[in-house]
């Protein structure tokens, strides 16, 4: 039994669950910041300094509120519901290798959890468990808007999903590997996938954001239509963990962008620095952390730029644009590997 | 017709190029829309710490003035209750003892005067009415509670305060034009 390993490996669990949260709280205030300075407002600046307490007033706030569980609820399906939600979207960091290899005590550790030879399969697992948990949670509320929203999110989810993983076939087929931890190997230096699968990158991107429920695609929950959509009924800390997945759900997309197009933890010219072969891991951890946020920063500034889609726009351009765009992604680069081999 | 702004378009349901079916042009566009409007100057006030400037004639908290030796100017006519419209305003006469000659200008005065914050729509008919220019509505902001009572304001609250140094100044709304329209003796209450 190898103990240090174990020991090492919980230990960066816990760093990456925290760190995970962590983001995903003052991605809540980062939002706030963004949608008032893009409105022309100051945004939340009241508590603390520049407001940077807000993530913690917020969630003392979620945690007094009463407790509501409709009477017509199905109790189980209910509580279920948010508690899938927030599961699998923690789930998925696992996979994502967050930097290089970090010598501690004269043995190497890898800064990924888990390197799974089919990583990408299980983000994508992941992530189609996750809509389970709004389909649920609408429909136990026994609330024809909540049932409203997670229709929504259901076929939203199917056709999105679609385009979404024939864009990463086309990823592997230049790839040729499954495992996060390789692809983002081969995209040393400024080798990043982005150059080489423009528009699968441009296909992903749409993709997450209705995989994420962010605007434009943000159909199943809605306000002006649907009061609130899936999380109708709501309240107190299962609404908190609802709205919380969201923003855990936009920090791990933007993990998997930045890994599969972006180059993950790859920074060009990292080794003419002449840095140990720590600090060239943390350094390079750091700039996979940078591209995480403007990431964020990406979703949010797309988030108060666009108008939200209607429903049958959402589905003309899920089926009629991205599916038939991926399909001529996954040609064009078959027939391209093919032509390199060949000479 | 004529077009009452020069931003009117005309609307056609024309079959949209290849640019704009592929929305990105126009989504880079908005795009850049709002991120000049992110590096823009903010146009809230941080109210608190920061204060817009009055109107030099804003209507707020009243005051009842004293005059130049310090006694209350109000007689309690009862003028100013008759002119209010939102019935804001009661008042209790008593006569002036002898003694008490360096405290009030005249021979009446109002032993309580009240307003209630809560009923008064701030107009300025007290001030208008008030024959002795004892009631003037300033620039101060009446305070917030979280009773109804405390919103009735009695004497302690609205006559000024007799130190000559922090005495309400309404040099802004006593102008010589209110001066003059005071004296106008076509108006009952000046004859």
């Amino acid at each position: 039994m190898d103990w240090t390993l174990y020991i090492y490996k919980t230990i960066f669990l816990f760093i990456i669950l925290l760190v995970t949260l962590l983001v995903a709280m003052y991605s809540t205030y980062g939002e706030r910041k963004v949608a008032a300075f893009m409105q022309d407002r100051r945004g939340p600046n009241r508590a603390g300094p520049f407001g940077l307490l807000q993530p913690l007033a917020d969630g003392v706030k979620m945690f007094m509120k009463e407790e509501i569980i409709p009477l017509s609820a199905n109790r189980i399906l209910f509580i279920l519901g948010p508690s899938i939600a927030m599961t699998t979207a923690l789930l998925t960091g696992v996979v994502i290798p967050w930097g290089g290899m970090i010598t501690i005590g004269g043995r190497e550790f890898s800064m990924q959890i888990a390197d799974l030879n089919i990583g990408i399969l299980y983000v994508f697992a992941m992530v189609s468990i996750g809509v389970y948990g709004i389909m649920l949670g609408g429909w136990a509320s026994n609330n024809k808007y909540a049932l409203y929203g997670s229709i929504r999110a259901a076929s939203q989810m199917i056709s999105y999903e679609l385009a979404m993983g024939m864009s990463i076939v086309a990823l592997v087929i230049t790839t040729g590997s499954l495992s996060l931890h390789e692809i983002v190997q081969q995209q040393h230096g400024f080798h990043w996938n982005i150059f080489y699968q423009p528009l699968g990158f441009l296909l992903f991107l749409t993709c997450a954001f209705a995989e994420t429920n962010r605007a434009p695609f943000d159909l199943p929950e809605c306000e002006t239509e649907l009061v609130g959509g899936y999380h109708t009924e709501y309240s107190s800390m299962k609404l908190g963990f609802y709205l919380f997945a969201e923003y855990i759900n936009m920090f791990i997309s933007s993990a998997v962008i930045s890994t599969l197009y972006l180059g993950g933890y790859n920074m060009p010219f990292i080794h003419d620095l002449g840095l140990s072969a720590n600090a060239v891991t943390l350094l390079g951890t750091a700039f996979f952390f940078l591209k995480i946020f403007l990431m964020i920063f990406l979703f949010m500034w797309i988030r108060w730029t666009l108008p939200r889609f209607r429903y049958d726009q959402l589905m003309n351009l899920g089926w009629k644009g991205l599916i038939p765009l991926a399909i001529f992604n996954i040609l064009a680069t078959g027939v391209i590997a093919y032509l390199t081999e060949l000479f | 017709m004529q077009n009452l702004t020069n931003r009117s378009k005309v609307v056609s349901d024309k079959k949209m190029t290849f640019l704009e079916k592929i929305y990105l042009p126009a989504i880079l566009r908005g795009m850049s829309i709002t991120l000049t409007h992110f590096f823009r100057k903010k146009t809230t006030i941080n109210y608190p710490e920061q204060k817009r400037e009055f109107s030099q004639v804003y209507r707020g908290q009243h005051v009842l003035k004293r005059d130049e030796l310090g006694r209350e100017r109000c007689t309690a006519c009862g003028l100013c209750a008759v002119a209010c419209p939102a019935e804001a305003i009661t008042m209790i006469s008593a006569e002036r003892k002898p003694g008490e000659e360096s405290l009030y200008r005249e021979e009446k005065y109002a032993a309580v005067y009240e307003i209630n914050m809560l009923r008064c729509i701030f107009c300025g008919d007290c001030e208008d009415a008030c024959p002795k220019e004892a009631i003037f509505l300033t620039d101060r902001i009446v305070a917030s509670q979280y009773q109804r009572k405390p919103f009735v304001y009695g004497k302690e609250l609205l006559v000024e305060p007799l130190d000559p140094e922090k005495r309400i100044d309404i040099s802004a709304r006593q102008t010589d034009a209110v001066r003059k329209f005071k004296e106008n003796k076509k108006f009952a209450h000046n004859k």
